[in-house]
């Protein structure tokens, strides 16, 4: 019994940490039509500047919102002076940013070593949620709060601000949008900025759930492949309901299909492709 | 006609060099060199036929490429002898690439490219798991390589020039299929798929054709791999080894045949011979495709073709790179 | 904590010059270098143990002066990546174009498996930290040492310590699902049942597993959990153990690469309290341990591990046997047959013989993890001097089973 409530609290707590990862993602993919295969690569530097702060004392929230302003600094520069070079050319995009993740392991392998890292919790935060046999961390669902609180600000900037209606239009229909005006250009670099951002936000978060180490970016990567995939591309409704299924088919299909491990996630990825490319919620990519 | 003589004479001049490679580098550490890059290359030609000339870009084709070179591996520690084992590789391998190629043609675009690296994921969890069969990460040793007209390809002298014949069997044939009928249907549905269905062409099928093509010369050379490392282990269909296919391939050029090749010879001599000068060169890996791919985005080759013809200002023109490809 | 400047080009470059300095300036005629040559990872997910092993065998040749027995030392270190092609072309690169007297190295068992056919044809000696038990048993080749251990040279006396001193009974075993875990557990388990104990779960997480709470949310009723984790994966591995309150439950028993030395400074509360069994301990008493943990203390800023401790090791051997042969050193047949007679006591993992398949017989270190003085420490509780690779077995009687595997020895206690 014990076994089933903690993979299912660990499913949630999984997807609230994925929605931070496959968030950015989603907004990128639907409104510019690229999957960023340097996303991963976000989260995994966003960790280490994140390790950085930490190291110097700051604040452990103070430390998470500073790398993602940093990252997304890092992501809106990317945009603007590479990815705009190629403006209209979706492969070289995809191209460049895969060129970029090959980049930035280096960079972090040489600056900040092969070793792991893991920051401590918050010290406000640690201790755990002793319920009917149930011993879970408390940091994590306080991850799944965090996630909330992030997807509805998300939701509010989209749904609610004229910056949001603008990068609907985009997203629906990026040449139409130009046409009545709407700098579709700059909104590319804004969202890719954000994304950048909240992917980097999401790594510090995680840190002291996933500890941060090279090859991390290439195990992240996929995971928000799929969630984006699963969830529809470019639908924050998407990303957010396809993290907590995807949190769930990894515990419990790690739990109760160990031999399927790698096949368990990229086999439900491959039947939405086929089946239903649009995902739960979005539209399709043409 | 003035452009033919000196691409002919290009032509000959590499033939010769390529033919007599073993005289006039010493050290078999860098024959050894020369068939990588080769072996790599017919790889990335084979990537190219459906990336460069189909328009769709894979990141699966590591798959295909290690499911030759296992089948072989495994057969020929089961006893079977080589002609045997490498007939089974290919056939098998035609086999998945059909699989892949139904489920992922029902797309293009960015939706193959995930469907293919979904896949090719798959399999490489499957070869890395499922070690009862592929040995897991321990890999699978080779013990000998094939004789060839009874002359042992054990040196590296003479595994260079059986992999220099099957690299001309395989630029031979690619010339051939792009010149052909279908090679110019292939190029139709690359650039204007409704037209093509509408002038009665069955678009899936030229596709389709084109995966099994594409797919049996990645086996081709996942067979020279495995014979030239006599090893293989599951990293080789990890999703890192489909990005350099197809880094060979887009930095190179995508709708050349001398593309591929470039970019095979880039990767292979950093990944091999710079790193034994250059720490980093990982780094300096990403760096050159990023600018590779900024500065000259349908590849090293056409990039330098147009700034030895207009110089330096070319660069600055913009290249169309749609997903349609580059019209020869 | 930043990387040091690699210094192997400087070396290098000194040797070199050293080597192309014309006649009338060397003082006497001078043999041509000894050339060693490292197979390791620089780039990629193993950077981390592929650095150490180059500051290991650094800082032994920075000791010796890069001069071993007489003989100048040329050093060259060549970065694999961390795969088998890789592997196989950088020994290609160093035999054939460098022509290395010895190789260390490589760093993985896939890269290990993937070019021990190749030193053998090419008649260059070995000396590799990579477990793969085979390679010094069924598959044994006269041209492979390994002054590490095996995947369960360590872990038998994990079983026996646990069986025996701890009086555990019910164990539950987990590690990464590839060749050094399945092999790891297995040791453990078949020394462990042995002696009255029984393995009643065996946990296998992929290489490649973000989160282990599924895993550490399936163990249930036992009296210790032996974990074989390696690289980066121990790290979070024993964060998620206490942060799902099993640490305060369930003792945490692990093998050398889950505690590592050179781990210590990224792990913090969550593994005090944690036994490991390790062939080397950055505590043990000998000089040339002294001299080693000080140097890289002040040189990497770390405390050193078994990935550095295995090459420096390896350098101390291959120093015995330039010694033992004197003038002959450059028969690199002589040479591997004269490592497989080294027998040193002064090494940083105290006493050093090779038997008759090239592994290391040695002590074995059986550890607490403690805090003291604010540091983390692994300190020794007990030792088990002399160590084979086959425990306390009859060697034929074991390797005529099959190797140490997923399914090898059965489980048959599972519930």
């Amino acid at each position: 019994m014990s076994l089933w409530l903690t993979l299912a609290v660990n499913s949630i707590a999984l997807g609230g940490l994925l929605f931070l990862l496959s968030a950015g993602f989603s907004l990128i993919f639907g409104l510019m039509r690229i999957p960023n295969l340097m996303h991963g690569s976000f989260f995994m530097l966003g960790a280490y500047f994140g390790v950085t702060f930490l190291e110097r004392g700051l604040d452990f929230w103070l430390a998470a919102l500073l790398s993602g302003v940093a990252m997304a600094l890092i992501g809106g520069l990317i945009e603007r002076f590479l990815l705009k070079r190629l403006s209209g050319q979706e492969l070289p995009q995809v191209l460049l940013t895969l060129g970029f993740s090959f980049i930035i392991a280096d960079l972090c392998l040489m600056i900040w070593t092969g070793d792991p890292w893991q920051p401590a919790t918050p010290a406000e935060l640690r201790g755990a949620l002793q319920i009917a046999g149930l011993f879970f961390p408390l940091y994590r669902l306080v991850i799944v709060a965090v996630a909330v609180v992030v997807a509805i600000a998300l939701w509010l900037l989209v749904d609610w601000t004229r910056l949001g209606a603008k990068i609907r239009a985009g997203v629906d229909d990026a040449p139409i949008a130009r046409m009545v005006g709407i700098p579709v250009s700059r909104l590319f670099t804004l969202v890719f900025a954000l994304g950048a951002g909240l992917a980097a936000f999401g790594g510090v978060i995680g840190a002291p759930y996933l500890s941060v180490y090279p090859g991390m970016d290439a195990e992240m990567l996929p995971l928000a492949l799929i969630v984006v995939i699963l969830g529809g591309i470019g639908s924050l409704v998407g990303a957010f309901v396809g993290s907590f299924v995807i949190g769930f088919l990894y515990n419990f299909g790690q739990a109760m299909f160990p031999d399927l491990a790698y096949v368990i996630l990229f086999l439900p990825m491959v039947l939405v492709l086929v089946l239903r490319p649009q995902g739960l919620f979005g539209r399709g990519v043409s | 006609m003035k452009r033919r003589v000196p691409r002919f004479a290009a032509i000959g001049v590499a033939a010769v060099l390529l033919l007599t490679l073993p005289s006039w580098i010493a050290n078999s550490y860098y024959v050894n060199i020369a068939s990588q890059i080769l072996l790599w290359a017919v790889a990335a030609l084979a990537l190219n036929v459906l990336v460069g000339y189909g328009g769709l870009v894979s990141l699966g084709h590591a798959a295909l490429f290690g499911t030759a070179g296992y089948t072989a591996a495994l057969l020929l520690q089961a006893g079977h002898g080589h002609f045997a084992a490498d007939l089974a590789a290919i056939a098998f391998t035609l086999l998945v690439s059909a699989v892949f190629a139904v489920l992922s043609l029902r797309s293009t675009g960015i939706i193959f490219l995930m469907i293919t690296l979904a896949l090719g994921q798959i399999l490489w969890g499957i070869a890395y798991r499922w070690a009862s069969l592929t040995q897991g990460d321990n890999g699978v040793n080779v013990a000998t390589r094939p004789q060839l007209f009874g002359i042992s390809l054990a040196t590296a002298d003479a595994f260079y020039y059986a992999v220099l014949a099957v690299f001309v069997l395989a630029a031979i044939s690619m010339a051939i299929f792009v010149g052909s009928p279908f090679g110019a249907s292939l190029r139709g549905t690359r650039d204007q798929a409704r037209r093509m269905n509408a002038l009665g062409y069955n678009v899936w099928l030229i596709r389709f054709i084109a995966f099994l093509f594409s797919g049996f010369w990645t086996g081709v050379a996942g067979l020279l791999f495995v014979y030239y490392n006599q090893f293989i282990s599951p990293q080789i269909m990890a999703l890192q080894t489909s990005a350099e296919i197809l880094l060979m391939v887009i930095s190179g050029g995508t709708a050349t045949l001398v593309g591929p090749i470039a970019g095979a010879a880039i990767v292979v001599v950093m990944k091999n011979v710079i790193s034994a000068y250059v720490e980093r060169w990982n780094l300096v890996l990403g760096v050159i495709f990023v600018l590779i791919i900024s500065f000259m985005p349908d590849g090293l080759i056409p990039g330098t073709t147009r700034i030895w013809r207009h110089g330096w200002r070319a660069l600055r023109a913009r290249v169309a790179l749609s997903r349609a490809g580059r019209a020869p | 904590m930043k990387i040091q400047r690699r210094t192997v080009l400087k070396g290098m470059l000194a040797a070199s010059a050293a080597v192309a300095a014309p006649p009338f300036l060397r003082a006497q005629a001078q043999p041509a270098p000894f050339k060693i040559g490292l197979l390791t990872v620089k780039t990629g997910p193993l950077a981390q143990g592929g650095n150490q092993m180059e500051q290991g065998i650094l800082t032994f040749l920075a000791e010796k002066n890069n001069t071993l027995a007489g003989r100048k030392i040329d050093f060259i270190s060549a970065d694999t990546g961390g795969n088998p092609a890789g592997a196989k072309t950088k020994a290609q690169e160093l035999i054939e174009r460098d022509k290395v007297n010895i190789i260390l190295g490589p760093l993985a068992a896939f890269e290990l498996l993937a070019i021990t056919d190749y030193v053998r044809d090419n008649a260059t000696p070995l000396m590799s930290i990579a477990a793969a038990e085979d390679v010094t048993q069924r598959k044994a080749n006269p041209f492979v040492i390994r002054p590490s251990a095996t995947s369960a040279q360590c872990c038998h006396a994990m079983g026996d310590y646990a069986a025996k001193e701890l009086k555990f009974k019910r164990a539950i075993t987990i590690s990464e699902d590839f060749a050094f875990g399945y092999e790891q557990m297995a040791g453990f388990q078949h020394v462990f049942e042995d002696n009255g104990g029984k393995v009643v779960k065996k946990l296998w997480p992929p290489l490649v597993t973000p989160d282990y709470t599924p895993y550490i949310a399936q163990i249930g009723n036992a009296d210790c959990v032996f974990n074989g984790f390696a690289g980066s994966n121990p790290v979070k591995f024993m964060r998620a153990y206490a942060d799902l309150g099993v640490k305060y439950k369930i003792p945490l028993l692990a093998g050398w690469t889950a505690m590592d030395d050179a781990l210590l400074k990224s792990l913090s509360d969550e593994s005090v309290g944690v036994i490991s069994a390790a062939w080397y301990s950055s505590e043990t008493n000998t000089p040339s341990n002294k001299r080693f943990v000080e140097a890289m203390q002040k040189n990497y800023l770390t405390l050193p591990g078994g990935y550095s401790a295995g090459m420096y090791v390896a350098g101390q051997c291959v120093e015995a046997a330039i010694q033992a042969l004197g003038g002959k050193a450059d028969d690199r047949t002589a040479l591997a047959a004269a490592l497989h007679k080294v027998s040193l006591t002064d090494t940083p993992r105290g006493p050093v013989k090779f038997d008759q398949y090239g592994n290391v017989i040695g002590d074995v270190f059986i550890r607490r993890c403690e805090r003291r003085g604010g540091q983390l420490v692994n300190t020794v509780i007990k030792t088990y001097p002399g160590v084979s690779q086959f425990w306390t077995y009859d060697e034929k009687a074991f390797l005529a089973n099959p190797v140490y595997s997923r399914d090898y020895p059965p489980a048959k206690n599972l519930e």
